[in-house]
């Protein structure tokens, strides 16, 4: 059995565990501090010293405020982003299984992929309006598209030795699509997952860019457009920050989900 | 109760972009209730192509093969498969226990009785311990025992392998063999084992088929007058291994020339 | 579907292939001109495919429309050739210099995800409607897509194949030329075909917000004025910008790949 890796309990494991935590803080902490000493004492408008966005960042972003404007931005997120993969999970075993229907729809789908889904705020605002289903159609019909076409990849490309297993075993339909398809395809899935999660921030901002009376990115442009740099600045702060955290949050249910495929590629990666 | 498995007049021609390929021309064999046969030939003479048509993963295109007297359409709830590529047959998104499991989830057992069957399977191959580690945590040989213990599990009636032990190396091969050997008598299954090793074959089986070269038919059916115990110290050095290694191996070289079966060699006992 | 049957390679499958994708495609337009006039949507908002069609006749007789092509074009291409070749430099050299990597893992996975659009403001006040608003976004985000790959591959280069190369004292540079550089070659193309898609992606949009001269100001323009045909037109035209520029980017990427395995063969043994 090719065991897991024992844990370090050799002596010099906290020197190991210090030297560590200092490779994760010193760049941070340095780039932090060049920024403050290299704006301490600007003049420049645009380039507010980071002191001054710091010192702002709590009046502007307070409990209201972020109730106001940040909740209903990630609820409209989350939402879209919801209705994008089941829709493109779903979508995407129905013609991945199938190789007729996947050579009748590929062109059409490598086209639709293809359109920047920006340009797709316009159309959308024709038919739905400006209101809460406007973004939420806007950021799922953008996101829709790498989670379909990998599903439809990673459904297509399970292996014919599994398949055959599963069917001698007498696995079939609902139960072969939830222990064997899915679980398959579920590397490709997430791949797709996380491009529509960052498509999903930037047609969030832009969503509300366009037409919008709360939200982050409405928020900002107010700010923008009413020369309040500091605040603006702290809204960059705040963007930065939900497009971090949603990143971490992602990396741990993948790494969760997905425990096994990364198991299993470094096992492989140990032994060729 | 354990069924005979019946291959009559099998044919199957492979048919894509104009090009017609047969690959099996008519085999026609038995393999009787309880019984322990090896399916031996030249490699590439279509034994992949056969087993699939015995598991009903594959349509002859013409002939049948009846289980227990019943014609095999699709895969019989009675048969269970173990494949030579271990590592693709498991699947490493379940744990050991769970690979085991999932087929009797679809045979809609209960679970008290699920993790009975699967506590059961796993002791007899020797991995009582390993139900919660991934596939891919095992070794090739460890790994083919599970293979082996959702089979049995499975509780079937026919037990098809195809070479599966033909990607382990050769200590963990004698074990698993020895392994086969004593579930078979254990649990009488009928078992129908392919291998293109011929000294496996003798020593697996009570009777050895050997198959001609693609299109395949049955070249020759020798019966194993070998001691039911074995060993692979003692079996595999006995003079009468020896001469049944030796009229397999002819009957191959045969096969791959193309021509009848030997028939200068007394015929055995 | 029957799994089992071989793959439907071959030229014959391909042009069923092409001729189900034809139809595919001439259904989805006919749909497009059948759901507005049967009245299901209304034409003002979704204009049949031949009202479509018309209006990107009329775009690409306008002098205009391809000065504004030409501009998204620029912004395209400089903002990603920028960021390849930033990204390449940068990534080698966070992965050749020691400890570089360990103490730019965190700043790197803190800056990679934050959204490009948030620097939109910025980019107004900076660049108003400059060329350099477009490219600040573009270099943005497509430079983190070539960093993380440009770093994955030279974490695949095989140890056996650089240490080779240091036991024949091979410098650093020729070390970089003939080791790295090519095992890490694929890696560069796939972060290169992303960093190209998310580009366009936001090239167009910064057009759009921002009002930068190009495609994107060209849809902004037809929104506001209720030209709804040739809004529609002017999307068909992002989508088959898009759809050259992935088809490009993955053929270029298919040569590395088979470039690269015939060579890697003779590097590792």
């Amino acid at each position: 059995m090719t065991g897991v890796p024992a844990g370090r309990t050799r002596p010099g494991a906290w020197g190991g565990l210090l030297l560590r935590a200092l490779f994760v803080v010193a760049l941070p902490a340095l780039l932090f501090t060049l920024w403050w000493l290299a704006s301490d004492d600007s003049t420049d408008v645009y380039w507010p010293p980071l002191r001054t966005i710091l010192r702002t960042f709590p009046d502007v972003w307070t409990r209201a405020r972020l109730r106001a404007d940040l909740l209903p931005s990630v609820l409209r997120l989350l939402a879209g982003y919801a209705l994008a993969a089941v829709a493109g999970v779903g979508l995407g075993t129905v013609v991945g299984s199938y190789r007729r229907v996947r050579a009748v729809c590929e062109p059409v789908l490598e086209f639709l992929r293809a359109v920047p889904p920006p340009v797709l705020v316009p159309v959308i605002m024709l038919f739905a309006g400006i209101g809460d289903t406007m973004k939420i159609v806007v950021i799922a019909s953008g996101c829709v598209w790498p989670v379909l076409l990998n599903t439809i990849e990673g459904v297509r490309a399970v292996d014919s030795v599994m398949s055959e297993t599963a069917r001698s075993y007498g696995v079939t339909g609902a139960a072969r699509i939830r222990s064997v398809v899915l679980p398959s395809a579920s590397p490709q899935i997430f791949a797709g997952l996380r491009q529509a999660l960052s498509v999903g921030i930037i047609l969030m901002v832009i969503s509300e860019m366009f037409a919008a009376s709360n939200g982050l990115g409405f928020t900002i442009v107010q700010f923008q457009r009413g020369f309040a740099i500091p605040d603006m600045w702290t809204g960059i702060l705040v963007l930065g920050l939900l497009g971090f955290v949603l990143s971490v949050v992602f990396r741990l249910v993948e790494r969760r989900v997905l425990g096994w495929y990364h198991g299993l590629r470094d096992s492989s990666r140990r032994s060729p | 109760m354990h069924a005979s498995l019946v291959v009559s007049g099998l044919r199957k021609v492979y048919e894509g972009s104009g090009r017609r390929v047969e690959a099996v021309r008519d085999l026609t064999f038995t393999v009787d209730a309880g019984e322990l046969v090896c399916l031996v030939g030249p490699s590439g003479c279509g034994k992949t192509t056969l087993l699939k048509c015995m598991a009903g993963l594959l349509a002859p295109t013409s002939g049948e093969v009846l289980l227990g007297g019943r014609r095999v359409s699709g895969p019989p709830p009675g048969m269970a498969f173990v494949f030579q590529e271990y590592g693709r047959s498991l699947f490493p998104w379940m744990r050991v226990g769970e690979n085991v499991e999932l087929p009797l989830r679809q045979k809609k057992l209960g679970r008290a009785r699920r993790g009975e069957l699967v506590a059961d399977a796993l002791e007899s191959v020797g991995l009582a311990d390993a139900a919660g580690a991934y596939p891919w945590q095992l070794s090739g040989g460890m790994q083919q025992r599970v293979a082996i213990a959702r089979a049995l599990a499975y509780e079937p009636e026919v037990l098809l392998m195809d070479e599966p032990f033909a990607a382990v190396d050769a200590q963990t091969r004698a074990d698993l063999e020895d392994l086969v050997r004593r579930l078979w008598r254990e649990r009488g299954i009928t078992v129908l084992f392919v291998t293109h090793d011929i000294d496996e074959a003798v020593y697996l089986g009570e009777r050895v088929l050997v198959l001609s070269a693609s299109p395949t038919v049955v070249q020759e059916q020798l019966k194993v007058d070998l001691p039911a115990e074995r060993d692979q110290l003692h079996t595999r050095v006995s003079p009468r291994f020896a001469e049944l290694r030796t009229r397999v191996y002819e009957q191959i070289q045969a096969a791959k020339r193309g021509e009848p079966a030997v028939e200068d060699v007394p015929p055995p006992r | 579907m029957n799994p089992t049957s071989p793959r439907g390679g071959g030229p014959c499958g391909r042009a069923v292939n092409a001729a189900l994708g034809a139809a595919g495609l001439a259904a989805f337009l006919a749909l497009g001109e059948a759901v507005p006039r049967l009245g299901l949507v209304e034409e003002r908002f979704f204009p049949p495919t031949s009202r479509i069609a018309r209006a990107l006749v009329d775009e690409f007789a306008d002098r205009a429309f391809w000065t504004d092509l030409g501009d998204t074009l620029t912004g395209w291409a400089l903002g990603l050739a920028i960021a390849v070749g930033a990204g390449i430099v940068a990534g080698v050299v966070v992965s050749v210099v020691p400890y570089l990597r360990e103490a730019t893992a965190s700043t790197i996975e803190f800056l990679r995800p934050i959204p490009s659009v948030a620097l939109i403001p910025l980019a107004v006040l900076l660049y108003g409607t400059e060329l350099r608003s477009v490219l600040l976004l573009v270099v943005y985000a497509s430079f983190w897509q070539v960093l993380v790959q440009v770093m994955y591959g030279v974490r695949d280069v095989d140890p056996v194949a650089e240490e080779t190369a240091r036991s024949y004292g091979l410098g650093t540079w020729a070390r970089i030329r003939h080791v790295l550089w090519p095992t890490a070659l694929p890696y560069v193309m796939t972060g290169v075909r992303l960093a190209a898609a998310v580009a366009l992606i936001l090239t167009v949009t910064a057009e759009l917000v921002i009002g930068a001269p190009g495609l994107g100001a060209r849809i902004a323009v037809a929104q506001t004025s209720q030209a709804v045909p040739e809004l529609y037109a002017l999307i068909v035209v992002t989508g088959l910008l898009g759809l050259l520029i992935n088809v490009g980017a993955r053929s270029v990427e298919r040569y590395a790949l088979a470039w690269h395995q015939s060579v890697r063969g003779e590097v590792t043994v």
